[in-house]
């Protein structure tokens, strides 16, 4: 990897680059499924390249390869370089980036049990046992089952002299059953929709998660749905729970305190944010009792967003996004903070792969947990609706009118969880939902949520975030609307 | 270097040299691909990227499984079919498992065109400054992208199948905002000629600078004149429950509807890769040529689409719309042709006493999967229409409505367009005016 590197640095710097940075990025993937009790999906890929990205004449350009020839790295610098001098046409200053310092350092993210080592035969015996017990159930007519590995393996060089290698493996697993009945499709997801639960660790994930005890539950809820009430009209006391909480800060905190959005980078596609610059430190973002955080330190844990250094070269760090309801930082790179005179980027910037340039994306932004148990919450809310695990999701390109669905929820009258509900929703603005916030419950039901497909960029880069999150209440939030005609 | 007929022969050959597979299948692609994104009035983002795969599928005593590399030197060749072959023998049998096709015929499609291949970072630049240019006459904010690209795509199985396409592709797409206003356009095609970049930034222009100062709207059920690309962005959600696989499997809304009079009677759809305004290569994942199939007709739901495995299991032929296997998801129509009318988006609005005149939608889930309850957001461009004239601009609203019930109530159409969204795959779809449209909510912008 290094050779590839090196020669590509050291051939932008004698181009004329006045920085120039490159990664070498070799990603492994097998991905596994299994659908009704056949084996879906069995494959295995994998992709090894290379990024420039050089500024020149005060302007950025990229180019990317798979072609580790000399011939195809000299190729592809060259390209980079004359991409950097057509930007510079339509420009209106020159790029300017945030001091950084010299790294030169290795790391590789804790994996207890390599999930490449597990015999393929032993995970799709563990996943058609798991579909056998969704099928069990009546009227669970689809049962599916995955379970996703990645291995990345990256090196970064930069002519500020950094050498940066990076090895992360990341897992995910669930399952869904879906029930088709009358003129109706429910679907129950564990431990989450959309592919489950995902963390940079190892198959110990799969073992932790307990797929199999799981599954009667999952499957019996599934097929009650038909049966059960439609989530009222109204506006009501609303409890999320924790992975659909970990969702709403991703789509209502995490996207708009990118920096690069604020600053109109995205306007034409992903968007802009409402937190515009004169809100930093100003605006009252939450109650008081909400504290989130932008942590890719792996202290935080084994998240999406975990990393010792972002694609720049910027060490991760823990950045304070809403202290005690105030908003106090976005999400930076080492342009964007240079724009807006902050003294260095917060190591935000990723790339999807060796063919993306970096932008800047969410590390692990989690609502920091308050006190006591689910059960103690629901005890303490008189009237009201518990949601869990969604189902659908919007929200505008400002990110302020939102609208959430879940796959299932429950009413609760009198401290008692009550009768199930189904086809649930609820909405609102992002500040004035946030602001609503009464309570939070403790680190024993905080998990760290893995988000493996948020999208952004133009090309079109996929990237796994993280969002830790214990369930919390919010209050005379509207809800049923998604149904409401 | 990009992928020639040849180089894939040649690959393919090594491929059986080491594959020990009861049959094997290779999919080989090139990909060269250059976007140009601005923003603030300058390029701040311009890329470029070339890549090429092998993916080798292998079929040994009723298993399947694929595995794919970028590397092409021997070694790696030799190992990737090790992997294809290693995988498909950890797996239960699957009885149902179809042989390779054999040799198949495809109709000719032209979608190559040299100047999209050759467009330069300089002439992209110089195009996206002319944007610029216009934004700034009137005081504007530009953002967008120019883009171009070549892609190969061979497929190959032991049994002697071939097939390959290669087809360019363009893209220009255009935001410009002003004072709590946008507007936006965009176009894709395999010609850049055919992108017309300087008709995109003055529509977004003028869409921007005509909703300066948008008003409140309260929210509810209006009459819409829907342009394309929301169009588009609302039709992407149903067409994946038209594949046969979705409705064996009940988790289409198609399902036990079949033959029923689904939408209106002015409703016709079709998929149909030969179109001149689509695109894509005229084979599918397992290289079986795709056919026309006609879905909707006069409202009623006639047809699905079928790959190899499906149509065996419910008794069809196929159509030729398979995904590569091994796959969860069966088939999809990916060349959508909708039949439109006469009118033009003057005639609809003309004709709306009060509605909602709307040029994209934004960020469209699925609320509902069997009623297809999409919920989503105006974006760019929303007028609020009164005595057949465009009035003003309106803060944008959030929706949630029935796609199925949307087809009931469509009045008036257009013309069919090669259109680009951003939720969906293009399609040839025309604008729309339909009555009660069902908005939830506004926003402060």
């Amino acid at each position: 990897m290094k050779e590839y590197g090196v020669l590509a640095l050291d051939a932008a710097t004698s181009q004329g680059a006045v920085y120039a940075d490159v990664r070498v990025m070799d990603i492994r993937q097998r991905y596994l499924s299994t659908k009704n009790g056949e084996t879906a999906q069995v494959r295995e890929s994998e992709s090894l390249g290379l990024g420039v990205r050089v500024i020149v004449n005060g302007a950025w350009g990229f180019a990317a390869t798979d072609d580790l020839s000399r011939q195809g790295v000299l190729g592809c610098v060259l390209k980079a370089i004359e991409i950097a001098k057509a930007s510079a046409l339509v420009k209106k200053k020159d790029i300017r980036l945030a001091p950084e310092r010299k790294i030169v350092d290795q790391w590789e993210a804790p994996c207890r049990i390599d999930p490449f080592s597990v015999p393929v035969s032993s995970c799709i015996d563990l996943m058609l046992k798991v579909d056998a017990e969704l099928r069990k159930v009546k009227n669970v007519t689809l049962a599916e089952v995955s379970l996703d590995f990645n291995h990345i393996d990256q090196l970064f060089l930069s002519n500020l002299g950094s050498e940066i290698r990076q090895i992360k493996t990341q897992t995910g697993a669930g399952f869904v059953a879906t029930s088709f009945a009358g003129n109706e499709i429910q679907r129950r997801s564990y431990p989450n929709s959309f592919g489950g639960q995902y963390q940079t660790k190892g198959y110990e994930l799969v073992e932790e998660l307990d797929l199999l005890g799981n599954a009667p539950r999952i499957a019996e809820e599934a097929a009650a749905l038909h049966a059960c009430d439609q989530c009222p009209v109204g506006e009501t006391d609303v409890i999320l729970g924790s992975s659909q909480l970990g969702l709403q800060i991703h789509e209502s905190i995490g996207h708009p305190i990118e920096l690069d959005r604020v600053l109109g980078a995205e306007a034409n596609y992903a968007g802009m944010s409402f937190l515009t610059l004169d809100k930093l430190g100003h605006l009252k973002y939450a109650a008081d009792i909400v504290n989130v955080v932008a942590d890719a330190t792996p202290a935080h844990g084994p998240g999406l967003g975990t990393f010792a250094y972002d694609d720049e070269g910027v060490p991760a760090q823990n950045t304070p996004i809403i202290k005690d309801g105030l908003f106090t930082g976005y999400l930076t790179s080492r342009e964007t903070a240079a724009e807006i005179g902050q003294e260095r980027s917060n190591g935000c910037m990723r790339a999807e792969g060796w063919n993306r340039i970096p932008l800047i994306r969410m590390t692990n932004v989690s609502l920091l947990p308050g006190k006591g148990r689910l059960e103690d919450l629901i005890a303490d809310t008189d009237d009201g609706i518990y949601m869990e695990t969604n189902r659908s999701w919007s929200i505008d390109d400002r990110r302020y009118n939102f609208q959430f669905g879940t796959e299932i929820g429950w009413e609760i009258k009198h401290g008692k969880r009550t009768r199930m509900l189904k086809n649930p929703s609820y909405g609102g603005i992002t500040t004035e939902f946030w602001n609503s916030c009464d309570a939070i419950c403790g680190p024993e039901e905080w998990t760290l949520w893995g988000t493996p497909n948020c999208g952004k960029g133009q090309p079109m880069q996929t990237m796994g975030t993280g969002h830790g999150a214990s369930p919390a209440r919010f209050r005379k939030v509207r809800v049923g609307m998604a149904y409401s005609k | 270097m990009m992928l020639t007929r040849e180089r894939a022969k040649d690959i393919f050959r090594k491929v059986l040299k080491y594959s020990t597979a009861d049959e094997t299948e290779a999919f080989i692609t090139s990909a060269s691909h250059s976007l140009t994104r601005f923003a603030n009035n300058s390029i701040h983002q311009n890329v470029a990227e070339e890549g090429m795969s092998l993916s080798v599928r292998a079929v040994v005593e009723q298993r399947t499984a694929r595995a794919s590399t970028n590397k092409l030197d021997e070694s790696s060749i030799r190992q990737v079919c090790e992997a294809a072959l290693a995988l498909a023998r950890l797996q239960p049998p699957n009885p149902e498992l179809l042989r390779m096709p054999g040799p198949q015929m495809y109709r000719a499609v032209d979608r190559f065109h040299s100047e999209s291949a050759e467009l330069s970072p300089q002439a992209r630049a110089e195009t996206v400054r002319a944007a610029v240019e216009r934004a700034e006459k009137d005081g504007l904010t530009a953002a967008g992208v120019y883009s171009n690209g070549v892609s190969v795509t061979a497929l190959f199985n032991s049994r002697g199948l071939e097939a390959f396409h290669e087809e360019t592709s363009a893209e220009f797409s255009i935001t410009m905002m002003k004072d709590g206003s946008s507007g936006w356009a965009k176009k894709t095609s395999p010609s850049c000629v055919e992108l017309e970049p300087e008709v995109l930034a003055d529509r977004a222009a003028r869409k921007a600078l005509e909703s300066q100062q948008p008003k409140d709207i309260e929210p509810g059920k209006y009459a819409v004149v829907l342009e394309p690309a929301a169009v588009l962005d609302l039709l992407g959600f149903l067409f994946f429950d038209f594949g046969g696989l979705s409705v064996y499997e009940r988790r289409s809304c198609l399902t036990d509807r079949i033959g029923q009079k689904l939408f209106g009677e002015n409703i016709n759809v079709r998929d149909d890769v030969y179109h001149p305004l689509q695109a894509g290569p005229p084979f599918d994942g397992e290289g079986i040529p795709r056919q026309r199939v006609n879905l909707v007709e006069r409202g009623v739901v006639k047809n699905l689409v079928y790959a190899r495995a499906t149509a065996r299991k419910m008794g069809k032929k196929p159509t030729g719309h398979g995904f590569p296997l091994p796959n969860e998801y069966g088939e999809a129509p990916m060349n959508i042709v909708m039949d439109g009318g006469k009118s033009s988006i003057d005639d609809m609005v003309r004709s709306t006493s009060r509605g909602l005149l709307v040029t994209r939608l934004w960020y469209i889930r699925e609320v509902d999967p069997y009623q297809k309850i999409l919920t989503g957001m105006t974006r760019d461009g929303t007028f609020w229409i009164e005595d057949g004239e465009v009035r003003h601009g309106v803060k944008n609203l959030r929706f949630n409505q029935s796609v199925i019930e949307m087809l009931n109530q469509v009045e008036m159409m257009g013309p069919p367009q090669r259109t680009a969204g951003e939720e969906s795959f293009e399609m040839v779809v025309p604008a729309m005016k339909v009555k009660d449209f069902n908005f939830s909510s506004s926003t402060t912008y």
